[in-house]
């Protein structure tokens, strides 16, 4: 594995799918099926920020635009079964594991069919059946708990001598990693050869504030990973063959060697930090230039030039998906919202007497997801 | 219309959240438990050991992590010997980084697991005040009851002698404040024991109070297993005068004073709540009609303290059987001073509390 950063050249990605013989070949179903996903957060996100203006959906919204590739490309290189953990830039990465676009609109519109049934709207999506552990809305706390789910399957298969070998991914922006939280987790995992790998998601922004101003040593962030002696690589994020060619053999090596990962993984947003930026910290011109480079043009590029796309299927997948958002659009608007009892549900696991001096505890409906 | 599919009520006692969770043990009145006196005479610190230990053996998914917890057998060797027994994949040593492993342990109880963590002292859990207060209490919540997360952070709470302001925190006023966690504090070996069991075996959160002072306290611990249900408190001394209601390490000055009082002829009750979240306010209820005046008795600053929650609740639920105006006794309302004399003073001490009972009886002191 080299740690030197990736070229961005299309003719270097194309060059070493075609050329550079790899037991994790890339085939022509999954770059499909990539091209489904990012365009479906894509238009899941267009949506999102609708049904906000609109007021539909309220709180802080953190809009995933532009960064599809990384959401998808990383979790196309590990199991189902690989427990995810991520921060409140959240709706892509649930998609990418499988949260229906249905559950995850529902949550934002604070229905009872939303992932946590109302209860954590946009920046706290959970999926159990596909070891999503979150969507967390303090920066940098995800990675501690990257961190724990990694050290949990190991010690069932070492302790118990249950399940199997896994890495645990915990997503992280670059704000992040000027937080404690995240150089604890990563000496501790280091420490202790825990299997996390922490994914830089690094749009150049910690919410408004430049990379270059809010974090030493901006242009080498994968020092802050080979410091706690932890196997840490660059790669460039717009390109998804690119991303899972570095990827998928990196995922396997920190499984195998049961240790932690640190990926700076190079994307940029489309949008605002979130839905109330009004981005004065940025050109119009600097947005407009990452466009150029937007990572579903680009797979779609790929795919016409080698004829498995045509303007035809690419239209059906385009309307196809857009009916799907459609309906996620009305599933989310006829659920209805959680009865004033869920008020006192899923407080207590356990809800014994005189808990509260006001509050009375009790079970209330399962979780549309179990 | 869409068809929206039917979402059915939880149905079971334990939430859904708890996987393969243990069905949880009886939990017996105080007067089916075994006797709380007899010759079984171990410490307070070795009663949480037997605790861990036995509970250890029982469920393979329950661990230890702390700082020295393992080859160092533990800062205050409450976990002597558990490294031998259960080996480092289970007694694990952690950097001085409690952020991080409480974090990671959280994640951990999400996965399945059943983690116990050790702060040296409760002191040093508000650099991880993030993870405990902001995760752990509210994962099952925020996650619309699909993650639950069974877990013990256990440690040394309140003055540990001569230790000053940064190093005696009481954390229980601060910490009960927050919905979904569930606070116990033993103010003995007997509890420390039962207590502790019953905290690794609920399916929720437990912050659990210990206090170096107690560590070295011997009195009789059963050998058998006994779970201590939560929200049972102990009538450790009847009397009729007044009701004293305290928790952890003051319930033992509570009890030096009532000698004190009955050598003057004030017989007092003291009422051990045991733990703080779930509060067995029934009891206290039940005493004050009884003793028809209370006085709380606690170890954190007034303001906003456990004992202001106690007596609000008192006015509330009983008001008209009090002859006197609720009283509180806490520690001083200044930060933990050094000076042996000084933190003796600013305590709740006993001969505190024996000014305070005379004074709610017009006594003269």
């Amino acid at each position: 594995m080299t740690q030197a950063p990736t070229s961005q050249s299309e003719s270097k990605a194309a060059q070493s799918m075609t050329s550079q013989p790899t037991s994790f070949e890339i085939t022509t179903q999954m770059k499909l099926e990539w091209l489904r996903q990012m365009q479906l957060i894509r238009e899941f996100e267009n949506r999102t920020m609708q049904a906000y203006q609109q007021a539909k959906i309220g709180g802080f919204c953190h809009i995933y635009t532009g960064q599809e590739a990384c959401a998808v490309g990383t979790i196309a290189a590990v199991n189902d079964d690989d427990p995810v953990v991520t921060a409140y830039r959240d709706h892509g990465h649930a998609l990418a594991r499988g949260m229906t676009p249905d559950a995850c609109m529902a949550e934002m519109f604070g229905k009872i069919h939303g992932c946590a049934k109302g209860k954590g709207g946009s920046m706290h999506m959970f999926d159990k059946p596909n070891w999503l552990f979150g969507g967390h809305g303090i920066v940098g706390a995800q990675t501690p708990l990257g961190a724990g789910l990694a050290f949990a399957e190991k010690y069932k298969l070492e302790v118990m001598g249950e399940g199997k070998k896994k890495v645990s991914l915990a997503y992280l922006g670059d704000g992040a990693i000027d937080q404690g939280a995240f150089h604890e987790a990563l000496n501790y995992s280091a420490v202790h050869d825990i299997p996390c790998i922490f994914i830089i998601e690094n749009n150049g922004y910690s919410m408004g504030t430049a990379i270059h101003r809010h974090t030493a040593n901006a242009d080498n962030l994968i020092s802050r990973g080979q410091s706690y002696g932890i196997n840490s690589v660059e790669i460039d994020g717009l390109d998804i063959c690119d991303l899972y060619n570095e990827f998928k053999p990196f995922v396997e090596q920190c499984r195998e060697n049961s240790r932690p990962g640190f990926v700076d993984l190079k994307t940029y947003r489309y949008q605002g930090h979130s839905m109330s930026d009004p981005q004065k910290y940025r050109t119009k011109d600097e947005v407009e230039e990452y466009k150029e480079k937007d990572s579903i043009a680009r797979l779609l590029g790929q795919l016409m030039d080698s004829g498995d796309m045509t303007e035809d299927s690419w239209k059906a997948m385009q309307k196809e998906i857009k009916e799907q958002v459609r309906a996620a659009m009305k599933f989310a608007e006829e659920s209805p919202a959680p009865e004033s009892s869920e008020l006192f549900t899923d407080v207590y696991a356990n809800p014994e007497k005189n808990l509260s001096p006001t509050a009375v505890y009790t079970h209330g409906l399962n979780n549309p997801l179990l | 219309m869409t068809t929206l599919p039917t979402i059915e009520p939880v149905t079971s006692d334990i939430h859904p959240a708890i996987e393969h969770n243990l069905e949880m043990p009886a939990m017996l009145p105080n007067d089916q438990l075994p006797p709380f006196e007899g010759d079984r005479i171990i410490q307070y610190r070795e009663a949480l050991r037997e605790a861990m230990s036995e509970e250890m053996r029982r469920d393979k998914r329950v661990f230890l992590l702390g700082e020295e917890v393992a080859q160092y057998n533990g800062a205050y060797k409450i976990s002597q010997g558990m490294l031998d027994e259960f080996g480092p994949k289970r007694i694990i040593d952690t950097p001085i980084s409690e952020n991080g492993f409480a974090g990671m342990a959280i994640a951990a109880a999400m996965s399945g697991l059943r983690p116990i963590v050790e702060f040296m002292s409760w002191s040093f859990s508000f650099v991880a005040a993030d993870p405990i207060l902001n995760n752990a209490p509210k994962m099952l919540y925020m996650s619309g009851g699909q993650f639950g997360c069974p877990i013990v952070f256990r440690g040394n709470d309140g003055a540990g002698g001569q230790l000053a302001s940064t190093h005696s925190w009481c954390v229980e006023a601060l910490y009960a404040n927050v919905p979904g966690l569930k606070m116990a504090i033993p103010s003995n070996p007997y509890d420390a024991k039962g207590l502790l069991k019953t905290a690794i075996r609920d399916p929720d959160p437990v912050f659990f109070m210990e206090s170096e002072r107690m560590l070295g306290d011997k009195a009789h611990v059963p050998e058998e297993e006994y779970y201590i249900p939560f929200g049972q408190a102990r009538l450790a001394r009847e009397g009729d005068a007044v009701t004293l209601v305290s928790f952890g390490r003051p319930v033992n000055f509570c009890l030096q004073a009532a000698e004190t009082l009955a050598a003057e002829g004030i017989e007092v009750d003291v009422l051990d709540m045991r733990t703080i979240r779930p509060l067995d306010i029934e009891s206290i209820i039940e005493r004050v009609k009884i003793t028809n005046k209370v006085l709380v008795v606690d170890q954190s600053w007034p303001f906003a303290s456990i004992a202001s929650e106690v007596i609000t609740q008192i006015c509330e639920r009983c008001f008209d059987w009090l002859d006197a105006p609720p009283a509180r006794l806490n520690t001083e309302d200044v930060p933990t001073p050094y000076a042996k004399g000084l933190e003796y003073e600013y305590l709740p001490n006993p001969e505190r509390i024996v000014g305070a009972v005379k004074e709610l009886l017009g006594v003269n002191a």
